[in-house]
């Protein structure tokens, strides 16, 4: 981190290379975890590692690529489904959970030349049905036995206590990845691209950036980074039913968390991911009345505070944690993106 | 001879379709929004129309006619309150709302109602079973002729309406351009609310229409939604007669698709919808990238 800190002064800030430095010790300490923590705040933790993988992702793409997709749960059953199959070829199990993650990535990618064309709610229902017609084809995989599901019994071969640390580190690590990824294609030309194609396709690509192929970067990291989620969410439950993993649910999720957190702010989503975490730790057992109040929450927040609990702050108290854009002080001369290069 | 009766039952469905996807097409042409709690309302109004039928042995027809007037103020509010918000906040943010509406709709459904899956059909008697013949093997259902005739009067009403009266003229205009329209005096706010509450009006016909010819329950919603939206794009996005050919086109693919493996239904159906929709923008690419 300290490389970094020495990059620009028009986007760092002491506050944000305190907060980028905290957030790598954070990390590390939490690498430590499963050797002070309790086996119950290891599995809840690697919990909201996938929470935070999920809320991250669908802002990467809605937030930053202005792609609202209703179907981010098909990445999230194909990652699980891919992980099942290849472990059933003999792959490591643990080889396979990851590769899960891959494996919807590259189907992100073969889907994108069309998907990314289509627009606004085209997409959004789009993605939907792609995530309908996934789940009708893997159904049609004997050895998932329909709606019956499966177990990745290959697991089972680990003790509960190493599977549960292995799966903690590997949610851990995913998410570190995942997180530091999008950060560094924001900071870099993508981030000046998707900001310029948010404010207007059109006038974007009349100065050259190229719309489909920044879009395609976001729908293959979010694809693959939702497929992750899937496939570690399955190394949490073992048990795999097509139903419950291509439920628009997920989606639903995510979206909450984008929104609460902060559409379009970089610490937003981590931020709505932790609030996620707690209210369904808290009202979870509560049951339909809880899933009332999330889609109320989410239509409140989309209407009255468009850039949630994080964005507001930021606009309020003029900080900025983990830079991705660049701003305006009265001390920095330099204020343009160097990324306005045509591409 | 059962591909020609599974044609027939096919076009028939596609009515059916149509009917629950006019309010869709329609909002979508007035305020270029998609509504995401479109199968939810739909529901919503299967449930009341049942809740009076089971309170009071009435016809679902005539509670049909009590649960309407309640529909229209819900769609009136509907866009008062969230969609005309959501509307100036930006392209993307009634796809938020809506989507959040339809989770709440959903989950007061089963609070209200439980999980139990609900019909109208044992209300309607015989009209629910009877069919006319035609020929050796092939018999309508005079429900599903029903629902055709209707999805026919209800886009025709909607079309005449939106040729002949001021409120449709208002609307059109609105459509092309809200800020002129503005200038010469229609008051835009209005006009909107009063087309939500018509497509919400249009949703409880095809939601209580599902409830005689099928079951439902509370999270039933979302698939109706994807239908609607099938429907609405093969025919050509905001076209009122595109919408019954496209509900026609869907119902008959799904019914051959069930004649090719037992899942083929709705894999044959999206299947058209996604070539439907890839073949537009294959097409708006040739008009554009030359």
């Amino acid at each position: 981190m300290s490389a970094r800190a020495g990059l620009s002064i028009e986007r760092w800030t002491p506050l944000s290379a305190a907060a980028v430095a905290a957030l790598a010790a954070l990390a590390v300490v939490l690498a430590f975890g499963p050797l002070f923590l309790g086996a119950n705040a290891v599995d809840r933790l690697t919990t909201l590692f996938i929470y935070v993988m999920l809320g991250v992702m669908w802002n990467a793409l809605a937030g930053y690529g202005g792609l609202v997709s209703v179907g981010q749960q098909a990445f999230f059953g194909l990652g699980a489904y891919a992980a099942i199959r290849l472990a059933s070829f003999g792959v490591p199990v643990y080889a396979a959970l990851a590769l899960g993650g891959v494996f919807a990535g590259l189907v992100a990618l073969a889907m994108s030349p069309f998907a990314l064309r289509l627009r606004g709610g085209e997409f959004a229902i789009g993605m939907w049905v792609i995530a309908e017609v996934c789940h009708l084809l893997v159904n049609l995989d004997p050895l998932i036995n329909g709606e019956t599901g499966t177990s990745l019994i290959s697991l089972n071969a680990f003790a509960p206590q190493a599977r549960r640390d292995y799966t903690y580190w590997l949610a851990l690590g995913a998410m570190t990845l995942l997180v530091a990824v999008v950060f560094s294609l924001l900071r870099g030309r993508l981030g000046s691209s998707v900001q310029a194609i948010r404010d207007s396709e059109e006038a974007a690509a009349s100065l050259g950036v190229r719309v489909l192929a920044a879009k395609r970067i976001l729908f293959v990291v979010a694809g693959a980074g939702c497929g992750m989620a899937g496939t570690l969410y399955l190394a949490t439950s073992i048990s795999f039913q097509p139903a419950g993993y291509f439920s628009v649910q997920w989606t639903a999720y995510m979206i909450f968390m984008a929104l609460v957190g902060g559409l379009g702010t970089f610490e937003g989503p981590i931020i709505g991911a932790v609030v996620f975490f707690v209210l369904e730790s808290a009202f979870g057992a509560s049951g339909v009345w809880y899933l009332v109040g999330l889609g109320a929450t989410a239509v409140v927040f989309a209407l009255y505070l468009p850039r949630g609990l994080w964005g507001t702050l930021e606009t309020r108290l003029g900080i900025r944690l983990l830079p991705v854009g660049y701003r305006v002080r009265a001390r920095a001369e330099a204020s343009a993106a160097p990324a306005a290069k045509s591409g | 001879m059962i591909w020609v009766n599974q044609v027939i039952q096919g076009v028939l469905l596609g009515g059916y379709y149509a009917l629950i996807a006019c309010g869709l097409s329609f909002m979508f042409g007035v305020m270029r929004i998609i509504n995401l709690a479109h199968g939810d309302l739909a529901i919503l109004a299967a449930f009341l129309v049942w809740a009076i039928v089971e309170h009071s042995g009435m016809s679902p027809f005539l509670a049909l006619a009590l649960v309407l007037p309640v529909m229209g103020a819900l769609g009136w509010l509907l866009q008062r309150v969230m969609l005309e918000r959501s509307l100036r906040a930006g392209m993307l943010v009634p796809l938020l709302t809506t989507f959040g509406l339809a989770i709440v709709i959903q989950n007061l459904l089963f609070l209200a109602f439980g999980a139990d899956i609900r019909s109208l059909a044992p209300a309607i008697g015989d009209l629910a079973f009877n069919s006319w013949s035609l020929g050796s093997h092939i018999y309508i259902g005079q429900l599903a002729g029903l629902i055709f005739l209707v999805a026919v009067l209800m886009l025709g009403g909607l079309q005449l309406m939106l040729a002949r009266t001021p409120l449709g003229r208002s609307i059109r205009a609105i459509a092309e351009d809200p800020d002129t329209a503005e200038l010469v005096g229609i008051d835009s706010r209005r006009v909107y609310a009063a087309a939500a509450a018509i497509a919400v009006m249009t949703v409880a016909v095809g939601g209580t229409f599902l409830g005689m010819r099928a079951t439902f329950s509370p999270y039933a919603g979302p698939i109706q939604l994807i239908f609607a939206f099938e429907a609405v794009v093969i025919g050509g996005l905001g076209s009122m007669w595109g919408t019954l050919a496209g509900g026609i086109v869907l119902g008959v693919a799904q019914n051959l698709g069930a004649l090719i493996a037992p899942n083929g239904f709705l894999i044959v159906g999206h299947a058209v919808f996604l070539l439907a929709l890839g073949a537009r923008l294959l097409h708006q690419r040739r008009k554009g990238g030359a």
